[in-house]
């Protein structure tokens, strides 16, 4: 995560005012007013101000708010579907809002495809007809957007329905029609919209899964908005964090939620915090494979290979816990021809007991990417835990919780 | 005491506006008269010189195709009624104006209703327009017509398209702008231009509005074709208003009744196009 990435959209100073008289609203605003004051002084509604991120290549950011936040302003400037009112928004080099009509399409068409909350698939045309949307309107020749868009249908599992209209299918099949006309554009850029807000949360789940699945595969840079923060915990490289049009908190998932820039971000992780109540059992998974003291270090070797693991736990018979093995140790171990393991294992893991609360378990993971083993009174593993798991039972945990308290939080909401 | 108050001459500049029209543009009225008169002699002779049962049979089959098999009976009953009561000939004059006049009102009618939906300014200039046309009595066109055209059918062409135009632009802007915003931004986020939007989204999606207005276009063509007979148009019309001249209910009835057979024929085969389409 640290190494130095391209960035692929650099925004600046973006604001948007949505009225007839923008300077002055923006004067006001520089003069220190909020939103709700500009409103009753102007009649503007300041709808994004300052905005400063940067999108980085291949990344899948998320951008998320209540409504009213501006997210859904915001993912439109970048491509202009609405003019910003200020700022700047470079996508390699070119600085989109200066960009006149005809360059505008052609960076419409090269850069960006993008996937709405309600689907906006075409109804009078064929899946495959919605899938080679983009293609079309490129101009590209029909016997190789057939081709295309025949590929992305699959990618999305939909080869079959390439005749079906999208009145004919379910809402999560219609939107992998949606996702698939975005992918068969093969833009540089994918914007969503609150793609996966309409469906229902089995398949929400599954989409966000599949999101995820795609994007490692592809690195295709994502932009991804939602309302929704067990969405964005579920599947953000980073998140921004958006209130009343202005940025709160730039980070990684755990960032936000370990260190929540300010109160409204604290009030907002509340939600999920359910870790004090969450153990080390919750997320603990079974240990795929482990070595025993006696092994050799070729025989362990192959073990890591076969279950594609970077280090693995040493046991005895009886499973108590010896000592964690790098897969770099074990070759040295190899290449110096020692019989054994029991030399090359390091002390230098984490180990909890099962009542351990998840909360403590962030910390331990920002020193080593290890996986935390849980053991017993007796020293006996467990189980590991992953950090990907704690994030998601965090994020399980608050999908049940935020239904509860959804009604608090459009009353907070109501009041800014 | 009454205070004497002139009145508008309203009428006289109305008159004088259309005295200069009449003579201004007398080369150009004569041109659209030739031209019109040459369509409609063309489409009457064609559809004449098949035999009766010969159209019968064509229409009945057109009828099976686009609809089903009821409206062909019912199309065969009504067309063998009218050939029956020897309203034939007429019956072939009125459709051959009801065919011209739907033509011409809808080639009009489809550009000025794509502008108006895609110009808010012109929107708001046409759509006033369409209300005098729609809600002046329909006669009054008939007047103007003569000096422009004289007595016949281009005249009653002419009334007929001014009075059958504005539904099928109405539709045909309803149907434009009823095209749901989230498909227009879909167009727009994948860099579709004007033309591409146009011809891609929001035509084939307005379609069954479009269908609709041009069917109210043909229905009220109908209507007014008959009145023109005022005017010296041929067809059903003259046969019920020489009834009415002479005192002959009966023969009134039927040319009404074949009047009524037409109209449903029309109204039901453009409607299930329309179904077809959609579906």
């Amino acid at each position: 995560m640290n190494e130095k990435r391209n960035v692929k959209i650099r925004v600046r100073n973006l604001s948007k005012v949505f009225g007839n008289n923008p300077k002055k609203a923006l004067e006001l605003r520089d003069q220190g007013l909020k939103r709700p004051e500009i409103l009753d002084k102007t009649g503007q509604t300041l709808g994004l101000s300052n905005i400063d991120f940067d999108v980085y290549e291949g990344e899948l950011l998320v951008i998320m708010g209540l409504s009213g936040s501006g997210k859904s302003t915001l993912i439109r400037c970048l491509n202009r579907l609405i003019e910003p009112t200020e700022g700047e928004i470079v996508i390699d080099g070119e600085d989109i809002p200066q960009l006149d009509d005809k360059a505008l399409l052609e960076c419409r068409r090269r850069h960006f495809s993008m996937v709405f909350q309600n689907f906006a698939l075409f109804p009078h045309r064929t899946v495959q007809q919605n899938a080679e949307f983009g293609l079309e309107i490129r101009g590209v020749e029909r016997a190789e957007r057939a081709e295309i868009a025949r590929k992305a249908l699959k990618q999305v599992g939909l080869d079959g329905w390439e005749d079906a209209y999208p009145n004919q299918l379910s809402g999560g099949m219609q939107q992998r029609v949606g996702l698939a006309r975005a992918l068969a554009n093969d833009s540089t850029v994918l914007l969503m919209d609150e793609a996966f807000s309409a469906l229902d949360p089995l398949i929400r789940g599954d989409m966000q899964q599949e999101l995820q699945e795609l994007q490692s595969r592809m690195q295709k840079t994502t932009v991804f908005i939602t309302h929704d923060l067990d969405e964005a915990l579920n599947i953000a490289d980073r998140i921004i964090l958006l209130k009343d049009g202005e940025i709160v908190q730039i980070g990684t998932p755990e960032q936000i939620l370990t260190h929540p820039a300010d109160d409204y971000v604290k009030r907002f992780v509340e939600g999920v915090d359910m870790s004090k109540i969450l153990t080390a059992e919750h997320a603990m998974r079974k240990v795929r494979a482990v070595a025993r003291e006696g092994d050799g270090p070729r025989t362990t070797l192959r073990k890591m290979h076969e279950h594609n693991l970077d280090s693995i736990y040493v046991t005895r018979r009886d499973r108590t816990l010896m000592g964690l093995l790098e897969v770099d140790a074990a070759e040295q171990a190899a290449r110096e021809g020692a019989d054994t393991i029991g030399a090359a294992m390091t002390q230098d893991f984490r180990k909890v007991g099962p009542q351990e609360p998840l909360h403590n378990l962030f910390a331990m993971f920002s020193e080593k990417s290890f996986p935390i083993a849980v053991v017993d009174d007796d020293e006996r593993l467990l189980g590991v835990v992953v950090k990907g798991a704690v994030l998601d039972q965090l994020a399980r945990a608050a999908e049940e919780n935020t239904t509860a308290d959804a009604d608090t939080e459009t009353a907070a909401a109501g009041e800014q | 005491m009454a205070i004497e108050i002139p009145s508008i001459p309203l009428g006289q500049w109305i008159e004088g506006g259309l005295d200069w029209l009449t003579s201004e543009y007398s080369m150009v009225t004569r041109g659209i008269s030739q031209v019109t008169q040459t369509g409609i002699d063309g489409l009457n002779d064609a559809l004449m010189w098949l035999p009766p049962w010969g159209l019968l049979l064509i229409i009945v089959g057109l009828c099976w195709w686009v609809a089903n098999m009821r409206l062909a009976i019912g199309a065969a009953a009504g067309m063998a009624l009218i050939w029956n009561l020897g309203l034939w000939d007429p019956m072939i004059e009125t459709l051959t104006l009801v065919v011209i006049a739907t033509l011409v009102a809808v080639v009009i009618a489809l550009p000025v209703g794509i502008a108006a939906a895609l110009s808010e300014r012109l929107y708001r200039m046409i759509m006033p327009v369409l209300d005098f046309m729609q809600t002046m009595p329909a006669f009054v066109y008939l007047i103007p017509a003569i000096p422009f055209f004289g007595i016949g059918s281009v005249s009653a062409i002419f009334a007929t398209v001014i009075f059958s135009m504005p539904p099928a632009i109405r539709f045909t802007t309803l149907g434009i702008r009823q095209v749901p915003g989230e498909l227009i931004e879909a167009a727009d986020a994948y860099g579709a231009t004007r033309g591409q939007k146009l011809v891609k989204v929001q035509l084939p999606l307005s379609l069954p509005t479009v269908m609709a207005g041009i069917n109210q276009t043909i229905m009220l063509a109908l209507s007014m074709v008959v009145i023109a007979a005022m005017i010296g148009a041929d067809g059903l019309g003259s046969e019920v208003w020489r009834a009415i001249q002479r005192l002959r209910p009966g023969d009134g009835f039927e040319a009404g009744i074949a009047v009524v057979i037409l109209a449903m024929l029309l109204d039901r085969l453009t409607q299930s196009l329309r179904k077809q389409r959609k579906s």
